[in-house]
């Protein structure tokens, strides 16, 4: 919303006059702190006080230039006339210009001096409209050169009278969606003067009426009371479609509105100074200027203003006919039938206030989102519309138009009144303040909250006032006060947490997880959490995703179900760069659909990519980062997984239950992904205590105790199994059948090499173990450990492990 | 001369004494030391085989010839001792100059991993607040409408839903599924879940439909504050807000409120800080929890009272870092992931 500072002056007489509301700055300063935030301040109409209305006397060529012409100007009437240069030939002799003289300082600051220009004397600057900074404000058709003015001016008028142009400023503000009322220049007059202390006045209108009554004219009807609160019409007889006064069409400009012509300049106009949105239709084609509001019906349809067909729904609503045909979309767009045109004579003015949500949604639905829409979306002021149709009639008599005695208007329900009581304590326990109830009063009346007393002294009864449909409630007027009596105003305290601050153990083990990882050389990379459709079933990651119902692009419309493909993109975006070897990770969310179709599955997981290195690398660091966790019991099941390569890849388990995966990617999907080298791959679903944290995961295996176990003071021994197995057992698998048989004697049980060959058999490998032997309570005689050594032979025997001689 | 050794024996020993110390000084490593020692005091030695042949030598002669053989042993057993330090000093040397390296010629793999400057950038945060005593929370990336904005005070149909452009998925009910548009459905959950005092800061991942641009993401990162206790005022709020400031950016900084709107807080601000020059810098919004959003969480308005505030991740790590481009973030090329 943008306002101009002489048209907030009409509601604040003493505005200009006043200290810091006559300084434009200090006036966009004051907005912001009452919450008006003033993204910028445009002065206007500055800059041009040495401007003057010239006559061409003479036109000459320049003696040394082809491009600038020797002009003889005369300005004082009674004075020399003075040569200047100008790079323009658009003007005869005998025409008016405006000369900048000597000393001006232009709006673009460049200021204006005698000169000799390729040897002749400039003394001063004839303009074009864009020079002086009135070319936004529509004048000056053409961009051909010099401004040529009205014959009739005398020599010397200075150029802001010559051409009515107002001095002003104009004030960009960034409103919320909680303040309709400052889309409307009393609005904002009403909050800014109540901040200065000023007065704050609505002029009277007063408008003479002539013909017959508007009653036999015209009539409404609104046959749904919940779509349209009021509707009010006025009708004017005499209207004739011109160009509005210079005067309206700067401020509309100012205010980022294009001038068109009388009529919808004035509609525009009272809009942005009452912030009620209105429409004109032409009389003649609307039979007995009999309107209604109603629903639409299913498959109703209307051509609007803008040429388009438009076709309705139930929820829209519509202005009909006396016949019940639609002939305007309720509060988004008029209807073309009921257009005025230079033919119109007699029109009828509207002014409605609409139910919000029911604007919201036939704008949404329709794409027609106008100044109008979005006012009464937000919520117009229901009780505008009857002073708003006097402003309107005004402004049309003074164009020629016959005001007709008598306003129409039909009700609906708009919103009631509210009173709400305040109580002094309140507002100053919330705001650690210590404002009396007088000071509160004082800061709510001058803004329309019309407070009476209670029985109860600090306790005020405050009437919201019509204009401010945001506030409901005690918490909005403490909100009032809060802005009034100025936030810069208030305290600063910090409040003494009885909590102990810190990290949670989960938080910490992520922390310590992500350390981890950057010190064994993996950066973490941050991919978006969207894939485009294809991607999962490319990766051949679970194809479950979720989608995005209205994704902005199709590549970002899929959910992810794993970082797989995210981290995988990431290496083929890096080997691109020809950066390669890249060992990248990512703690993240993923999602897949829910079993019931309703809230989707989401849970958390680490994943590590290595680029140039194997399985190897990969089930190395899944088993440290388990270490690292404080999980022992840690197996690695060879078992294919989506994504990875189906003969190098297993379930990481912990305590049996699969925790996460580890592999190498599927050479094809790298592949795909411009990934020419192997790629380690290992995940993990962190898990947690919450719901959404997933199922089990790293974070959530049970880890040791914490308890103090003795440490045996007993000698060790050390004995090294080495057995023939087939393929198909795994290494962890027979490691675990060896720390079974071994019970509490065998501490510790070690892979430490794997051997095949034509002497072991093809399908077998030999797997050697190092198994460490003690007992907490004593020193094992040989034949002791003979008879552990027994019990493992036996136990690796029950696999179908036979020793190796 | 009862007594008097004979000379000749005599001479025996001192020339094997003569003859050994020649020896030993002439081996020049230790295992030449090693033979000579067994030359000099082995069975076949000199002197070895004098003491074998005292059993022929007069009883009286026995003790001088005896005395004489132990000296001279000691003797060469010192000699030895000593060249064989001599010469493992000597061996140390040669295999340290052997062993001599050029450690600026190494071939090292120096890479070391990089934390996502978000990851940075939101651990620094959550640090200053756990020192200020808060607790960090998190919560789901999908959320129900409900969470969103329901029970932060926008029913169906609000105006300011139009605030945050959603992205709802395909679940449940259309348009009731969707990914949070900021991390205060975490206020929501932890209300709902822990009675107050609540200090908490939700650090997390927000979406919203927009078009990627410098300054804009559609995966983007918020952290939240929320505070709810007895008799927290809006004086609190802007005292926290000043107080995380200048733990993060120095006791220089300075912070203000301006009032604006959010449905879940009122009174609502914008907040600013200062930067190193001085100059105003806008960082995020925050007010005093609604009391609808309080009765939505099961407590009661009159009993607690709070605030909230919030601001983006990806701002205060551009800001900091003199960063230009959000996109940056999401690139994940490794020469920017690199530079923190």
């Amino acid at each position: 919303m943008k306002v101009t500072h002489t048209w907030l002056a009409e509601f604040v007489p003493g505005l200009l006059d006043h200290p810091v509301g006559g300084d434009p700055d200090a006036l966009g300063d004051v907005m912001s702190a009452i919450g008006l935030c003033c993204e910028e301040v445009v002065k206007v109409g500055a800059g041009l006080d040495g401007i003057a209305v010239a006559e061409v006397l003479e036109l000459a060529p320049h003696p040394n230039a082809d491009k600038i012409q020797l002009v003889q100007v005369r300005v004082d009437p009674d004075g020399e006339p003075l040569q200047v240069c100008c790079g323009a030939f658009n003007m005869s002799v005998g025409d008016k210009v405006p000369l900048a003289t000597i000393g001006t300082t232009m709006p673009n600051g460049m200021e204006i001096a005698r000169r000799k220009l390729r040897g002749e004397w400039s003394n001063g600057m004839l303009c074009a409209a864009e020079e002086m900074g009135v070319a936004e404000m529509g004048v000056g058709d053409d961009h051909a050169g010099i401004l040529i003015l009205d014959p009739s001016l005398a020599l010397g008028t200075p150029i802001k009278e010559a051409l009515g142009i107002e001095v002003d400023a104009v004030f960009d503000l960034d409103l919320t969606p909680n303040r309709p009322d400052a889309l409307s220049i009393i609005g904002v007059a009403r909050d800014v003067a109540a901040k200065l202390g000023l007065e704050f006045v609505l002029p009277a209108i007063d408008v003479s009426t002539s013909g017959a009554p508007a009653g036999d004219l015209a009539s409404v009807r609104i046959d749904d009371p919940d779509l349209c609160g009021r509707f009010t019409v006025r009708v004017l007889s005499g209207v004739t479609i011109g160009s509005s006064p210079s005067w309206m069409q700067q401020r509309l400009t100012h205010c980022g509105m294009r001038p068109i012509n009388s009529v919808v300049d004035i509609s525009n106009y009272v809009m942005l100074e009452y912030g009620q949105p209105n429409h004109t239709y032409d009389l003649a084609t609307v039979p007995n200027g009999a309107l209604a509001v109603r629903r639409a019906k299913p498959g109703e349809d209307l051509v609007t203003l803008d040429g388009q067909t438009r076709t309705l729904e139930e929820r829209d609503g519509v202005i009909v006919n006396g016949a019940d045909q639609p002939i305007g979309i309720a509060g988004v767009m008029g209807g073309q039938s009921t257009e005025i045109s230079d033919a119109t004579e007699s029109v009828l003015l509207e002014l409605a206030w609409w139910d919000p949500a029911s604007i919201s949604y036939t704008s949404k639905r329709l794409g027609l989102r106008s100044e109008a829409s979005s006012r009464y979306e937000k919520g117009a002021d229901p009780e505008i519309a009857g002073r708003a149709a006097w402003r309107l009639a005004q402004l049309l008599v003074e164009q020629g138009a016959t005001l007709h005695p008598g306003e129409i208007v039909a009700e609906g329900n708009v919103p009631a009144s509210i009173t709400v009581d305040v109580r002094t304590a309140r507002v100053n326990a919330l705001l650690a303040t210590r404002l009396t109830t007088d000071e509160i009063r004082g800061y709510l009346e001058p803004i329309g909250f019309a407070c009476a007393a209670t029985s109860d002294v600090d306790v005020l009864a405050v009437t919201i006032p019509s204009w401010r449909p945001d506030s409901t409630a005690e918490i909005d007027i403490v909100e009032e006060v809060a802005r009034l009596h100025g936030y810069e105003r208030l305290g600063k305290t910090v409040p003494k947490s009885a909590t102990g601050g810190g990290l949670t153990a989960r938080q910490l083990d992520i922390r310590r997880l992500r350390s981890f990882l950057t010190s064994v050389g993996a950066s973490e990379a941050m991919p978006m959490s969207f894939l485009a459709p294809g991607d999962l079933e490319a990766s051949g990651v679970r194809a479950d995703g979720v989608t995005v119902a209205n994704p902005l692009v199709a590549e970002e419309s899929v959910l992810r179900t794993s970082l797989l493909s995210g981290l995988v993109k990431t290496l083929g975006y890096n080997a691109a760069h020809r950066n390669l070897g890249l060992s990248l990770f990512e703690v993240g969310h993923c999602f897949a659909q829910a079993p019931d179709g309703a809230v989707p599955l989401e849970w958390e997981e680490v994943a590590v990519v290595l680029g140039g290195r194997d399985v190897v690398a990969a089930v190395e660091l899944s088993l440290r980062l388990t270490t690292l966790i404080g999980i022992d019991d840690v197996t690695i099941r060879n078992e294919p997984v989506g994504g990875l390569h189906p003969g190098r890849s297993a379930i990481v388990a912990a305590g049996g239950v699969a925790i996460g995966v580890v592999g190498e990617i599927d050479p094809e999907v790298c592949r795909r992904r411009g990934v020419a080298e192997r790629v380690g791959y290992l995940s993990f679903v962190l898990g947690g205590d919450e719901a959404w944290h997933g199922d089990a995961g790293l974070l959530s295996v049970p880890r040791s105790d914490g308890v103090y176990r003795p440490i045996s003071r007993f000698p060790s021994s050390d004995v090294d199994l080495a057995f023939v197995v087939d393929d198909s057992i795994g290494a962890d698998e027979l490691a675990a059948v060896l720390r079974s048989a071994g019970g509490e004697l065998v501490t510790d049980v070690e892979l430490f090499d794997v051997f095949r060959g034509d002497s072991v058999g093809e399908g077998r490998r030999s797997l050697a173990y190092r198994l460490r032997i003690q007992a907490p309570d004593r020193t094992l005689t040989d034949t002791e450990l003979g008879s552990v050594r027994d019990s493992l032979v036996t136990a690796a025997g029950s696999v179908g492990g036979t020793l190796r001689a | 001369m009862a007594g008097m050794l004979d000379p000749a024996l005599t001479t025996i020993a001192s020339s094997a004494v003569t003859d050994g110390l020649a020896a030993i000084d002439a081996a020049s490593t230790l295992e030449a030391l090693r033979s000579v020692d067994a030359e000099l005091l082995g069975k076949a030695a000199p002197l070895s085989q004098l003491k074998a042949s005292m059993r022929d030598v007069a009883p009286e002669q026995r003790k001088a010839l005896g005395q004489a053989i132990n000296e001279a042993r000691t003797r060469l057993e010192l000699a030895i001792a000593d060249r064989h330090a001599e010469l493992e000093a000597i061996a140390r040397r040669e295999q340290l100059a052997a062993e001599q390296l050029d450690l600026s010629e190494v071939i090292a793999d120096r890479r070391v991993g990089h934390h996502h400057l978000i990851t940075q950038t939101r651990e620094m945060l959550e640090d200053a607040f756990v020192g200020l005593g808060f607790t960090v929370a998190e919560g789901p990336e999908v959320e129900t409408d409900w969470y969103n904005f329901e029970a932060l005070n926008m029913p169906a149909g609000h105006s300011a839903r139009s605030m945050w452009d959603t992205l709802y998925l395909d679940a449940g009910e259309p348009e009731t599924v969707l990914l949070r548009t900021h991390t205060s459905p975490v206020q929501v959950r932890t209300m709902m879940r822990q009675e107050p005092p609540i200090y908490i800061v939700a650090p997390g991942r927000s979406f919203r439909s927009d078009t990627a641009d410098a300054t804009h993401l559609p995966v983007f990162h918020q952290i939240e504050g929320l505070v709810v206790d007895k008799g927290i005022t809006f004086a609190d709020l802007a005292g926290t807000i000043e107080a995380f400031v200048k733990v993060l950016y120095g006791d220089d900084r300075t912070t203000r409120l301006r009032p604006s709107y959010f449905p879940f807080t009122e009174p609502s601000a914008e907040f600013d800080m200062t930067t190193a020059t001085g100059e105003w810098v806008e960082l995020g919004g925050c007010g005093m929890v609604n009391p609808n959003v309080l009765a939505h969480c099961g407590l009661d308005p009159e009993e607690w009272s709070g605030f909230a505030f919030g601001f983006g991740i990806e701002r205060m790590a551009m800001q900091r870092h003199g960063l230009d481009d959000i996109r940056e973030f999401v690139t994940n090329d490794i020469r920017f992931l690199s530079q923190f």
